[in-house]
């Protein structure tokens, strides 16, 4: 288990001093949230209704734009070689590198969407359940696109193909963070949502981790 | 003697085999398609609400049938090349892609023009329809992918893990219109309680689906036959080179 955080804290200290990939990412869903209101008009209750989609969309983005650097700096500079020979599994890798990419992309895009929703004007109200609903959605979203990013290794322009693959698979997480936000912006409860958004990531951590150590398998032949 | 399937994957063996089928296969596509389209165009009757616009469901649910069960082909197809590697699943997986891609199109396109006028709007967000559109992506993504990498055979093995993957949007697309509360109205056909659509449209709705199932096996024996080829073209052009 010791290598399985070995790798993580490797990725994380990787990604936070390699250029400040971390805070690349999160300049990237702080600007595009931003852009909203110069796109669609500086009115509140128009803002404040489309709020949680607009911070769900951005935060797929947000995990998209950095899928590109999860895989391949590892297998440009031969690292994965050297990860696919230790005794820890392929599979538990994979898990690992997703978490590390959850902990640099999606957890501070958790913690801060509770500025950017304030900042579209989203009911007080509905905060807490779009803060839940992206800590429960967002590590669904770089398990996904860890299978896609692993599936393009070596491919002709991998990352936009890379986004081409994933986004489709995100549409399900989307569908219920932002429904989940939207009962609570309606008075009812937005557990339930939440609830089925929990059920797709626990679906999504063995499906990330055996469609991922394959693809990974099949870029280091 | 191998079993049936694994039989089939000898390639020669195989083309032996297609080469028998197609005529029989295009023939039955021509005549059932002639005869559903004459019958489902011209002497169905028209729904009592609906009027004519009712004719366009005779080609938009075979199409999206077929966009479902190409998706299922090419998934079985891909786990069985990723599980038993034989290189024919690849092929086939490969061929059945785009024609589930213009079958995925087709019923996306007759369901919008069906929907102007009864829905009063070319599209909806729906959940069915919202699901249809994540499988086109899916076929587009798979066709990318394929034909994505240097060397033919990862780009098979990358598509087929996506493939694999991509299966859990099947049952989404299913049941979409029973889980949420849709536009798009519920199955009338495959129904525990029979199907809930008279025979004089059921008939001509099912001839025309068994038409586009035979054109779909013609359209993808000759698509096979297409990859099988691409594949010995660039076998050979590789084994020159490096002869050269």
């Amino acid at each position: 288990m010791s290598a399985f955080w070995t790798l993580v804290r490797r990725d994380v200290t990787l990604a936070v001093r390699r250029g400040g990939e971390a805070a690349l990412t999160l300049g990237f869903f702080v600007v595009t949230v931003a852009l909203f209101p110069f796109g669609v008009g500086p009115d509140p209750a128009l803002l404040g209704r489309i709020a949680a989609g607009v911070v769900w969309v951005t935060a797929l983005l947000a995990a998209t734009v950095s899928l590109d650097r999860l895989f391949r700096p590892d297998l440009e500079d031969g690292s994965l070689d050297l990860l696919a020979l230790s005794p820890l599994p392929l599979e538990a890798a994979v898990l690992a590198k997703c978490l590390a990419h959850w902990l640099v992309t999606g957890l501070p895009v958790t913690l801060l969407s509770p500025l950017m929703a304030a900042m579209l004007r989203l009911d007080g109200a509905a905060h807490g359940p779009l803060a839940v609903s992206l800590a429960v959605g967002t590590p669904a979203l770089s398990l996904t696109g860890g299978i896609g990013a692993a599936l393009v290794l070596g491919a002709r322009r991998g990352g936009a193909l890379c986004g081409l693959l994933v986004l489709p698979l995100f549409i399900p997480v989307l569908v219920f963070g932002v429904s989940g936000v939207e009962a609570a912006q309606a008075g009812l409860p937005a557990l339930p949502h939440i609830l089925i958004e929990a059920a797709i990531l626990v679906a999504a951590v063995p499906l990330a981790a055996f469609a991922g150590a394959a693809a990974l398998r099949l870029a280091l032949e | 003697m191998p079993s049936f399937p694994h039989s089939l994957a000898s390639p020669a063996r195989f083309r032996r085999l297609s080469r028998r089928v197609l005529p029989w296969a295009s023939a039955l596509a021509a005549g059932l398609l002639g005869v559903g389209l004459v019958w489902a165009l011209g002497f169905a009757p028209p729904d009592y609400q609906q009027g004519d616009t009712v004719r366009v469901m005779y080609i938009h649910v075979p199409a999206a049938w077929m966009a479902m069960l190409c998706y299922a082909v090419m998934a079985a197809l891909s786990a069985s090349f990723l599980v038993w590697k034989h290189q024919l699943a690849d092929l086939a997986a490969r061929a059945s892609a785009p024609i589930g891609a213009c079958f995925t199109a087709v019923a996306l396109i007759t369901g919008s023009l069906w929907g102007k006028p009864t829905w009063g709007a070319y599209w909806v967000w729906d959940a069915r329809l919202t699901s249809v559109l994540a499988l086109f992506f899916l076929y587009l993504g798979h066709m990318a992918l394929a034909g994505a990498f240097d060397d033919r055979e990862r780009g098979g093995r990358a598509a087929a893990i996506l493939a694999v993957v991509g299966a859990v949007n099947l049952p989404i697309v299913k049941f979409s219109v029973d889980w949420w509360n849709t536009l798009h109205q519920p199955a009338s056909v495959l129904r525990l309680d029979g199907p809930a659509i008279h025979g004089s449209m059921l008939w001509p709705l099912l001839t025309m689906a068994a038409g586009f199932a035979a054109f779909y096996v013609a359209v993808l024996l000759v698509r096979i036959d297409g990859e099988s080829a691409a594949r010995r073209v660039e076998v050979l052009t590789r084994r020159r080179a490096a002869g050269a």
